[in-house]
């Protein structure tokens, strides 16, 4: 019970960061080059956004709970379990970052999810 | 190169990126978790695991993969979808299983394994679709 409640816990933190993450990301703009300077440019702007911010002590909380479970469960069964990220994170896409999700998208999305459940169920 | 052509090489790179620095930071920690042991669900449990986590050189090391993961990850979020990128890093569980088998001795049963291959083909689905379904945004200044 307390693994099924943790692994809760790790997904919404993580899925919760990495849409605030993927918006503030999409404020800030791809880098313009790869160059030192640039990239130093697009950290700059990329670490002003609040949005990462949001997204920080999410990410940090998902981290922590990963961590968690890593000493609870063999990695073959924490990681794969962890990809229930993909389903939620599609809705997140969808509704809150209004990307177009592709019935081909969502065909692989809940393979990926049936995939998780067998990995779990194993 | 066209422009849709070169969208999919740069974030296949970033993908591929992603996918080595996260199994190699989750291997890591998985290592360092086990060095530390099992985490007990109390206020002192949790303040000294933390603590051991600081001090543990392998964590550490593994922090250092995932940080590398984040700079991959938020790179490509910036120009392609979430939910093209987040699947399409999905490819690594393969390689995860592969590498807890191989070196961390798991035992991995054939259902599991059909679960990991059912997590690749749905990334190749995903893959094949458009990675930017969103409008353009400007480059960073």
């Amino acid at each position: 019970m307390r693994l099924i409640l943790m692994l809760v816990f790790f997904i919404c933190c993580s899925t919760g960061g990495e849409i605030a993450m993927t918006y503030g990301m999409k404020q800030v703009g791809e880098p313009e080059s790869f160059r030192p300077g640039a990239l130093l440019r697009f950290i700059k702007k990329a670490i002003s956004s609040s949005w990462i911010w949001l997204a920080v002590p999410l990410l940090a909380a998902s981290f922590y709970s990963l961590l968690i479970l890593l000493s609870w469960a063999p990695l073959s069964v924490v990681i794969p379990a962890s990809a229930f990220n993909y389903v939620l994170g599609t809705f997140g896409a969808k509704y809150l970052l209004r990307e177009q999700v592709s019935p081909k998208r969502w065909m692989g999305v809940i393979m990926v999810g049936i995939g998780v459940t067998l990995v779990l169920l194993a | 190169m066209s422009h849709e052509r070169r969208l999919r090489f740069k974030t296949l790179v970033m993908v591929l990126l992603m996918v080595v620095c996260a199994n190699l930071g989750d291997l890591m920690l998985k290592r360092g978790m086990l060095q530390i042991g099992a985490v007990q669900m109390s206020t002192s449990g949790i303040w000294q695991a933390l603590g051991s986590t600081i001090h543990n050189e392998t964590i550490w090391l593994g922090i250092f993969f995932l940080i590398g993961f984040t700079f991959c990850y938020m790179t490509a979020v910036s120009w392609a979808d979430y939910s093209y990128v987040m699947p399409a890093g999905a490819f690594g569980y393969a390689v995860q299983t592969l590498l807890a088998v191989l070196i961390l001795h798991e035992a991995v049963s054939a259902r599991r394994w059909f679960g990991v291959v059912l997590i690749v083909v749905g990334v190749m689905l995903v893959g094949q679709t458009h990675p930017s379904t969103t409008t353009p945004r400007p480059v960073a200044s």
